[in-house]
Formats: C-alpha cells, structure tokens, sequence
C-alpha cells in the first residue's frame, strides 16, 4: 500500500501545481505510515524528477514513451493505472487541471475509486473514515465529503498547499513501462498550439495577477495592466465582459463560467465585482480593487482597495513596485 | 446522427447561497434553478451540427426529479428535438455517469456533449466517467467541435494552450466557450416545445461514490482597508510589509 501521486511536466520542469500536488502526497502518505510514489507525466526530465524528494516523494516512475510528452487521456489513463496496481497504492492524488480532472475522472471508473475533486485541504483520516474538503457552489462555499470506496482520487485545488522544500532530499526515478499500445493514443493530439503568455507566467499557475474590467476603456490601455504584472511577476487577466467583446482572449477570463484562480495576490483594475466575477477570484489570498466608483460591490470582498482612477492609479503602483527592487 | 446532450439544473448564478439547518444540502427556498451555463454550450453546437448536417437528432438527458422539468422544457424550446428525465436526484457524480451511459447505450447516441462542469458541484467528473463507462474517447474541456463524418475535430484545452485532436464517433466531450454562442428560446420554439416528447425514467445502477458531511460558508472578510489615491504607492508597501505576498 502506498499514495500514488501523478506529477505533470512541462519542458522538463515539475509544474509549480505539481510540487504541491506531490507535498500533498507525502504528507497523506506520512498520515497513513506509507510512502509517496510519482509517476510523471509530460515532457519531463529524469534529473528533474529527482528533485521531488524535496517535496518528500521516495521513488518517481517514468515511462520514456516519447508520445507521452503531450496530454492523452486514454494514454495517461492507462499509464497511472497501472503505475497504481504495481505501487498497490490506496491513495491517488492528482492536480484539479484539465489534464487531472479529465484522468482521475476516468481512472475512478477503472480503479473503482471514489473521488473528490477541487480539494483545498489534508483528508481527515479517522478509523475507517476519510473525509476531504473541496471547493463547491463556484469558490461561494465548501463540502467536506466522504471518500467511501477503498480506493481514493484526490484532485488537489492549485495553491492551497503550500509545497515543502526539504533540501538535499533525492527521489528514485525508476524506468516503468505500461505496455500502451497504439489503441492508447486514440485522442492524441495532431497539432499543440501554445499562447503565447505574457512574461512567460501562466494564469492558472500563477501566484500574482493583475486583473483588468471595463473600466480599461479598451484593450488599447492594456499596457497598463501588463506593465504593473510584469513588475511584480504576475500573470495578466480579465473579466467576462471583456473577453466577450474580444479585448483580451477568452483564456484570460475569470470567473464562475472562465477560470477559477486561487492566487496570493489579486488586483482587480476597473472591475465591479459582480457576484459571478467573484466566484472564480474569492479565494485569492489577498484581494485588491482599484475602482473610481466607491459603491462598487468588489470592495466588499476586498482586502486592500484604492477608490481612484486605474488611469492614474496604475502608473504610480508601478513605480512604486520598481522603487521597492 | 444522434446527440445527446446532458444538462443539470443548477441556481442561477447570481444566487446566494445558503443551507439547510443540518448544512447537509443546499436550501433551494427562493432560488430561482438555470440550465447550466457550460451545458449550454453543449446544447446549441449539437443543434448547430444537427442543422449542418441536415439529418439527426438532438436528445436531452437530466437527472433530476419533476421540478427539473421547466429548464428541460427551456432546452426542448431552444432546439432539441425530445428530452429523457431519469427520476432521482442526482446524488454524485458517479451516480449521474452511470444514468448517462446506461441510457446513451440503450439509445446508440453518436455525440455525448456536456458542459465542462455544474456550477453548483463543480465536479469536472461525469464527462470522463460516462467515457470511461462507455469504453469511448472522452475530449474535456472542448473549446470547438467540427463534424465531418464520422469524425470530429476538437480543441481540447490545456494549461496554456490547445491540443487538436481528433476522434471517431462515438465520444464524449465537454465543452466550454467559445464553443458557440448559446440560443435563447424564440416564441415559435416555446410553442413547440409544450408537445416534444419528454419522457421519465427510472434510474439504475448502483448508489453513490461519496458522501457530503457537510456544507460550510467561506469565512468573511475582515473588511476593507482603502488607501487615499494620492498614496497609491503605500499600498505596494503594505502588500509586502503586512499582508507579505510581494
């Protein structure tokens, strides 16, 4: 018996959604007095993988199919279940991406697992009972739910566990083949088309972002928005009405029919904070409003706000953000 | 060829949310329950398909008990051609999955679409179950779907971009903007829809693969701090001194 924990990988790195993923792991394992075993999935590197005993994995499988490389969800399905009857293991726990919501919803079929996904905290373990917290009603609520089947998939929520760095700490990468067939790869890919991202940093991965509304007046004034991200390192957004008039792509809108973002900081700019806005931003740590309407409902779900004109606002937080180093 | 399209009824998004006193289940008293706003995107592309197809069928499928029956009315009036309920509340997701493909199998649809998840539960589970039970590829999340033939050409989205993929008929996907945009009904469609065939069944399989102990509301904010716009730089300064996340 073991946690199986699935880890994504892009161009060689371990995703950021991933470290977490894998500290969730071990510390489950560490709860159940078992160890964390990883299968990694995309395009990964063995050195890399190594690296997650720092998140307190013992051993990473890694199939070296090439075709492994880009998302397949009959291939990864496969892959996972057969990394989880070798490894014996009770526990699966995945990201709450595309890539994990699409697998460990099939694998809870083969596995004859239940699963919780969207998950923002350590199970309770009691006895024989296992119980999970996960994100419910668009971020507006939560249920903790009880994982019944003697299996269990978890689909961890990015940024609700803090990933552990134990320095020096190595995990064992092992070769590991689940015999995938060509049958395996019916929904391959025939094209990958990549955005291209403002200063590198994905929206979903992302720890900061800077998020722009009508109140931009147009994507003409978007340097604004992406000139305060790119000092701090953060990721760019926007809410629906702009995206639905095409200002900014459809990818960067957030809220309860776009992406749900969790991130430390979030700094809403000329949005009034409709409630299916706030739905994909409250649980943001720290949540900031610039808005010159000070009846604007945002400021209530606030932490920080500025009741000016972004126009004005944002030069001078940017400033200040180079000012700091 | 035949879709079949699964919608859930969920509360309108601008509801507040609430539960019953034992915090067990969501207290629906005043809500007003929509369509699903992702499943939307499902229903209008099957009837655009349908009409470039010239030929076909688009089903509904819900589960849900008879006070379900005014939003399956809804999506019958926006094009469908007839509509399943299986009677049950929908308890989890595999409990729902296993309604869709006991009744997709007992009616050979070609295309299962839905939308990406339910607002309410946001489980982004029953496309791949229904899949998975099925023996059938599962795309999820679809942004666009093309038919020719037999085959379809789907955007499948991933962190930070898109794969193309294509895949046989039958498959399931779930789909997500900007897949379409979606119908709203016109009056000849309301009129319509009253006589389309609705017809209620009995759910099978077995039980529930989870439980929810209990709902809970996320704790409330402590309340704003606003800083004078003159200022705008003091809040850089807070942002890394007191609240620490730059």
């Amino acid at each position: 018996m073991s946690v199986l924990v699935v880890v994504e990988c892009d161009k060689g790195e371990v995703k950021k959604s991933s470290l977490e993923v894998a500290s969730y792991g071990a510390q489950v394992a560490q709860m159940l007095g078992t160890t964390a075993t990883a299968v990694a999935v995309g395009e990964a590197s063995e050195a890399n993988l190594a690296t997650l005993g720092e998140q307190g994995i013992t051993k990473v499988l890694f199939d070296a199919e090439p075709r492994l490389k880009d998302f397949v969800n009959g291939a990864y399905t496969k892959l996972i279940a057969a990394a989880t009857e070798q490894e014996q293991a009770k526990v699966i726990v995945l990201a709450n991406s595309n890539i994990g919501a699409a697998v460990g919803s099939r694998l809870a079929i083969r596995l004859k697992a239940s699963l919780a996904t969207n998950v923002v905290e350590l199970p309770k373990a009691n006895g024989s009972s296992f119980t999970v917290k996960r994100g419910a009603f668009s971020g507006k609520a939560f249920a903790d739910v009880v994982l019944s089947g003697e299996r269990k998939i978890i689909a961890v929520k990015k940024n609700s566990i803090e990933a552990l760095h134990n320095a020096g700490q190595t995990a064992q990468v092992q070769a590991f083949s689940a015999s995938l067939s060509d049958a395996d790869f019916a929904d391959a890919p025939k094209q990958v088309v990549m955005q291209d991202q403002a200063g590198g940093i994905l929206l979903p991965e992302a720890d900061k972002v800077v998020s722009g509304g009508r109140g931009m007046k147009g994507p003409e004034n978007w340097h604004l928005i992406e000139d305060l991200a790119k000092a701090l390192g953060a990721a760019t957004a926007c809410s629906k009405p702009v995206s639905d008039v095409d200002w900014r792509p459809h990818h960067e809108h957030v809220g309860q029919t776009g992406i749900t973002v969790s991130p430390n900081l979030y700094i809403a700019c000329g949005i009034s904070g409709a409630i299916q806005h706030l739905a994909g931003v409250n649980s943001s740590k720290v949540i900031v409003v610039i808005n010159k309407d000070p009846e604007a409902p945002f400021f209530k779900a606030a932490d920080y706000g500025i009741v000016g004109d972004v126009f004005d606002v944002l030069p001078k937080l940017t400033q200040a953000v180079k000012e700091l180093g | 060829m035949k879709f079949l399209v699964c919608i859930s009824n969920v509360p309108d998004t601008t509801t507040k949310i609430t539960f019953t006193p034992d915090n067990k289940e969501f207290n629906k008293a005043g809500v007003q329950f929509v369509i699903n706003p992702w499943d939307e995107y499902a229903l209008t592309r099957a009837i655009e398909l349908k009409e470039a197809q010239g030929s076909g069928t688009v089903t509904v499928l819900n589960v849900g008990e008879a006070d379900t029956e005014p939003n399956i009315r809804k999506a019958l009036a926006i094009g469908a051609d007839d509509a399943i309920r299986v009677n049950a509340a929908p308890k989890d997701a595999y409990f729902v999955a296993q309604q869709i493909a006991h009744y997709a199998k007992e009616g050979g649809y070609d295309v299962i679409l839905m939308g990406k998840e339910s607002i309410d539960y946001n489980g982004f589970q029953v496309h791949g179950m229904v899949g998975e039970l099925l023996g059938i590829p599962t795309v999820a999340p679809a942004m666009k779907l093309d038919m020719n033939g037999n085959t379809a050409t789907l955007e499948r989205e991933i962190e930070g971009g898109k794969e193309i993929v294509e895949v046989n008929a039958p498959f399931v996907a779930s789909c997500q903007q900007p897949m379409c945009e979606p119908r709203i009904p016109n009056m000849r469609g309301i009129m319509t829809a009253r006589t389309k065939p609705l017809k209620v069944v009995d759910a099978v399989g077995e039980g529930a693969a989870t439980e929810v102990a209990e709902y809970q509301l996320p704790p409330k904010k402590q309340g704003v701090k606003l800083i004078p716009a003159e200022q705008a730089g003091e809040l850089i300064k807070l942002l890394r001194n007191e609240a620490k996340v730059i």
